[in-house]
């Protein structure tokens, strides 16, 4: 067996502030905040759900918080990281098969994922206004 | 401290090569990620199209109707299966990654495992009343 603890302390990398911040880089530690986000943001799911199996009181205590100001720019954070993390997984695919390695086209993919987001989160919202406007509260 | 993958004497060969990493399992873990990521985006499409249709402002009696229509409890529970396992697989990336005491680690990676198996349970039986008519 080789002894894999090294002889002597050797230089580390220097720390991540030191690199100047590329497309390659930021977009992989926003598909990780915002899966993780969305990970915490699970407890909206639970509490829907449950609400609406519990019953109508339940269920309208959910939808006044979930109508609250907050509530509405917690739902809109959300769907921003759903549109991000789901456009960035789908060029995560692409590099499972082999394709878009090429670093220009890995940074072209990036301003494709920045572009579907923002078109998909604006086309979501415009969509869905019309039901949920009426419904927020103070 | 002595990291996990500082080869001790005792992990023999065959350990190494089926790259038993810092979680002490193999490539599991990332294919079903990729299993859950294709199958979370298609029925996140579906989810997606049903707010847009059917969930945004709806009050309780119509999100309980739209909900006990089985095609949809069907795909429902789906979407939460596979939703909380790939967050579940994709948190303790992040926890084997950030988290460098053994102790805490072991902790989260538990709990990790625990709060999304509860939150699916929660999920699914709720699912599962409505549609029954409860």
């Amino acid at each position: 067996m080789t002894d894999s603890v090294p002889k002597r302390q050797r230089p580390l990398s220097p720390h991540l502030q030191i690199y100047k911040p590329q497309m390659t880089s930021v977009l992989s530690i926003f598909h990780r905040i915002t899966g993780y986000a969305m990970s915490i943001g699970i407890f909206a799911v639970v509490w829907m759900l449950v609400a609406a199996a519990t019953g109508e009181a339940a269920y309208g205590t959910f939808l006044e918080y979930a109508g609250s100001k907050i509530g509405m720019l917690i739902l809109f954070g959300w769907s921003v990281a759903l549109f991000y993390h789901m456009s960035n997984g789908i060029r995560h695919l692409f590099w499972d098969v082999g394709y878009l390695f090429k670093l220009k086209n890995a940074i072209r993919a990036g301003y494709v994922v920045l572009t579907l987001t923002v078109l998909m989160t604006a086309g979501f919202w415009a969509l869905i206004w019309p039901d949920v406007s009426p419904l927020i509260t103070e | 401290m002595k990291l996990k993958w500082q080869d001790d004497g005792l992990k023999g060969p065959l350990a190494r090569a089926k790259g038993l990493g810092s979680a002490g399992e193999g490539s599991e873990h990332w294919f079903m990620q990729r299993v859950t990521a294709i199958s979370n985006l298609i029925l996140m499409i579906w989810l997606l199209s049903s707010v847009v249709t059917n969930i945004a402002g709806a009050d309780h009696a119509e999100f309980t109707a739209w909900l006990s229509m089985p095609i949809n409890a069907i795909l429902m529970i789906l979407s939460v299966i596979s939703i909380f396992y790939h967050a579940a697989l994709g948190c303790q990336v992040i926890a084997e990654d950030y988290i460098h005491n053994e102790a805490l680690k072991f902790i989260k990676l538990i709990g990790i495992k625990l709060f999304f198996f509860g939150a699916a349970v929660a999920c699914i039986f709720s699912i599962l009343k409505i549609a029954f008519g409860g």
